[in-house]
């Protein structure tokens, strides 16, 4: 789960770590009144106002601007709260912007990056750590990878104090703002850790004129399977910034992920919903979502997951395929005839059923007199919808 | 001969009173007789399984009353890492964790837990085992695979079905089949078990189903081109799942270019293994490399 930079900075503050912060504004008249107190109670002259939204690439899509005037800033700050912001990471529709950060402008020495995250292949969180701020470090990793240090921490003994000088001495730092480094990235382990965090990158991380180190951004993101110990995480959860469907469909425990394509699919398990997205692009159509109904399909997954996809205009023709294992394919036949009955579907839904009871399936399916083409084989299922698709 | 499990496997059930583990505790014991007792704190002295198998309080005295070798865990997510290091604990060899949604920090602790005592841990959020015609010990639907030469190993539960039927409608039996999870952290990784499959004298190939995110497959496709002679087909799941989003499983998501399905299925390829363009080609390329 991800949240939002403002959030991800007052989990810092209230873990003692400097962070850049500001005023959070969701409503346009309250724009002066912000900024003249970011003015006030951090004695600048000079704001920034930052787009609050979950994809990254705020700052090339326009949603970041540095305002050294008043009548700057309060121009930036009614143009970017409400726009539809379009970065890198949020496709060409954008993201709208329902709130802003009015934060203090720091000046600025030098720029670092920092992250902590989990590395899969040895299961220990590693800290990344590059005198490259401010940057992509997809980037940096490309053309520059001797710029970026890795330090392993063992989750089992937590951080020692020798690493947190590994990421001083990697930033070249010094004097007090070597102390602050070490201090960070202490407090940022413990934060990782009583979070149940995935992933907190602060990028930039920077040392300012006056010689301490801030964080500038930071960009959080949480183990949705800890969600259950960490309500105070759970509840920085914006559904604004979700798909509404995907939100829906998390509502129905239905795993719902939308795309562009006009092929609706149904299917029990992740990998088989990949590999059944994947056959329908090998065969020339294109997946419309990504849908696991659960390794245990019954009727009420099978309807709810039929009323998801068909909330997608775009949604041509579907295919369920639906592996029985446990579960028994006659059973599941018997729930797709209900759901399509009451549900009055008007696209051509392609059924293939596999597994336990199979034959029986698509007897009760043939027999049905409800418009389902039934399908024996994965591929025979994905040509019949691709095709049903472009009819 | 088989991997792992066999038909002398004794397998307790962790969470053998819950609807879960009752219920496929019922059906591994059916397959293949193999059950010998459960465990579920605070419920020790009490039978389950139709009266069939005794229930203990804890790992220890489940082994120390059953010898068990093999535990199969269905605790809820929460308590899940807790059984995996009990049942190292108490010296079980064999542990299959089926439970999803484990917080991945309680499985950074569990699994070098679990390494440090010489357990083997498959899974979490997998499928667990199936010797065709020996033993199961998870979830997977015994009847339709059947015993055979190939060996299996894949992230995914239905998609790991999917290859097994159609290894089934070219012919070719399973000598095991493992569902090693798709978590992040999981106990066993693709490399080990090519490896019990390589010395195994009844596995003439292995398949090999992967999917999007991390880096396992990769390594597991560099451990072929250097030290698995036995031949693999490979398939990747998820070439048309968008950068950044998970899909489904908790590790199934692209973080990095070479965590794509294209990359992965390249790498794969440049190391001598077979590839299924599609997930409906992967008994017909099994087919074509056995002849």
């Amino acid at each position: 789960m991800k949240i939002h930079e403002y959030q991800a900075k007052e989990l810092l503050i209230a873990n003692g770590i400097p962070a850049q912060t500001g005023v959070v504004v969701d409503d346009p008249a309250q724009i002066n009144e912000a900024i003249d107190r970011v003015r006030s109670e951090y004695n600048t002259e000079a704001v920034v106002i930052k787009a609050q939204i979950h994809a990254g690439g705020r700052g090339k899509g326009g949603g970041v601007k540095f305002c050294p005037t008043v009548e700057g800033a309060r121009e930036e700050a009614n143009r970017i709260l409400g726009m539809q912001l379009v970065t890198p990471q949020t496709g060409p529709a954008g993201q709208k912007v329902r709130k802003i950060l009015v934060a203090e402008a720091l000046d600025i020495a030098s720029e670092y990056y920092l992250a902590f995250t989990l590395d899969r292949s040895c299961g220990q969180i590693v800290i990344i750590v590059s005198t490259e701020g401010g940057m992509d470090i997809e980037e940096v990793a490309h053309s520059t990878p001797e710029k970026i240090r890795k330090i392993w921490v063992d989750p089992t003994y937590g951080i020692q104090p020798f690493q947190c000088r590994e990421v001083g001495y990697a930033l070249e730092l010094t004097g007090q703002a070597f102390k602050e480094t070490c201090k960070i990235v202490a407090g940022l382990y413990q934060t990782f850790v009583s979070t149940d965090a995935s992933l907190m990158e602060i990028n930039p991380l920077v040392l300012t004129d006056d010689g301490h180190i801030n964080a500038l951004d930071a960009k959080f993101d949480f183990d949705d399977s800890a969600l259950y110990r960490q309500k105070a995480i759970a509840a920085m959860r914006d559904t604004a910034e979700e798909d509404p469907t995907e939100v829906e469909a998390s509502k129905s425990n239905l795993n719902y992920i939308k795309l562009d394509g006009s092929v609706g699919c149904m299917v029990n398990g992740a990998g088989l919903a990949m590999g059944t997205m994947d056959i329908i692009k090998l065969k020339g159509g294109d997946p419309a979502n990504f849908l696991d109904v659960g390794g245990a399909a019954n009727v009420e997954t099978v309807k709810n997951g039929f009323r998801i996809i068909l909330s997608d205009p775009a949604v041509k023709a579907v295919l369920v395929n639906v592996f029985g294992g446990i579960v028994r394919c006659d059973r599941i036949a018997n729930g797709i005839i209900a759901a399509v009955r009451e549900l009055d579907l008007k696209v051509p839904v392609v059924v293939r059923l596999a597994g336990t009871n199979a034959e029986e399936a698509r007897k009760i399916l043939d027999e049905s007199g409800v418009a389902i083409e039934p399908a024996d084989s994965l591929d025979e299922a994905a040509t019949k919808v691709v095709a049903a698709a472009s009819r | 001969m088989a991997i792992l499990l066999d038909a002398s496997s004794r397998i307790i059930v962790q969470g053998i009173t819950g609807a879960e583990g009752t219920f496929h505790g019922n059906q591994c014991h059916e397959y293949g007789g193999n059950v010998v007792g459960g465990v579920t704190p605070g419920k020790g002295g009490r039978t389950a399984l139709d009266s069939n198998v005794p229930v203990f309080n804890s790992c220890a005295q489940a082994r120390d009353a059953t010898g068990a070798n093999v535990s199969l865990i269905f605790v809820p997510a929460p308590f899940a890492a807790d059984a995996v290091m009990e049942a190292a604990a108490a010296g079980i060899e064999l542990i299959v964790c089926i439970t999803e949604g484990i917080p991945v920090a309680d499985m950074a602790i569990a699994a070098p837990f679990v390494r440090a005592r010489g357990a083997r841990l498959i899974g979490p959020n997998c499928p667990g085992l199936l010797t065709p015609g020996q033993a199961k010990c998870g979830i997977m639907p015994g009847h339709i695979a059947k015993k055979g030469r190939v060996g299996v190993i894949s992230k995914s539960g239905t998609l790991t079905y999917e290859a097994v039927h159609q290894l089934c409608c070219e012919g070719y039996g399973q000598s095991t089949c493992i569902g090693i999870g798709g978590d992040p952290i999981i106990g066993t990784t693709m490399i080990e078990l090519l490896d019990m499959f390589d010395q195994d004298p009844d596995t003439d190939a292995v398949v090999m189903i992967g999917e999007i995110g991390g880096q396992m497959e990769i390594e597991a496709a560099q451990h072929v081109r250097d030290s698995i002679d036995t031949p693999v087909i490979g398939f990747i799941a998820g070439r048309t799942a968008p950068a950044g989003r998970r899909m489904g499983h908790a590790g199934a998501i692209v973080s990095g270019a070479d965590e794509s399905a294209a990359a992965k299925m390249q790498i794969m390829r440049e190391c001598g293994i077979s590839v299924a363009e599609s997930p409906a080609d992967i008994g017909s390329t099994v087919k074509s490399v056995l002849g």
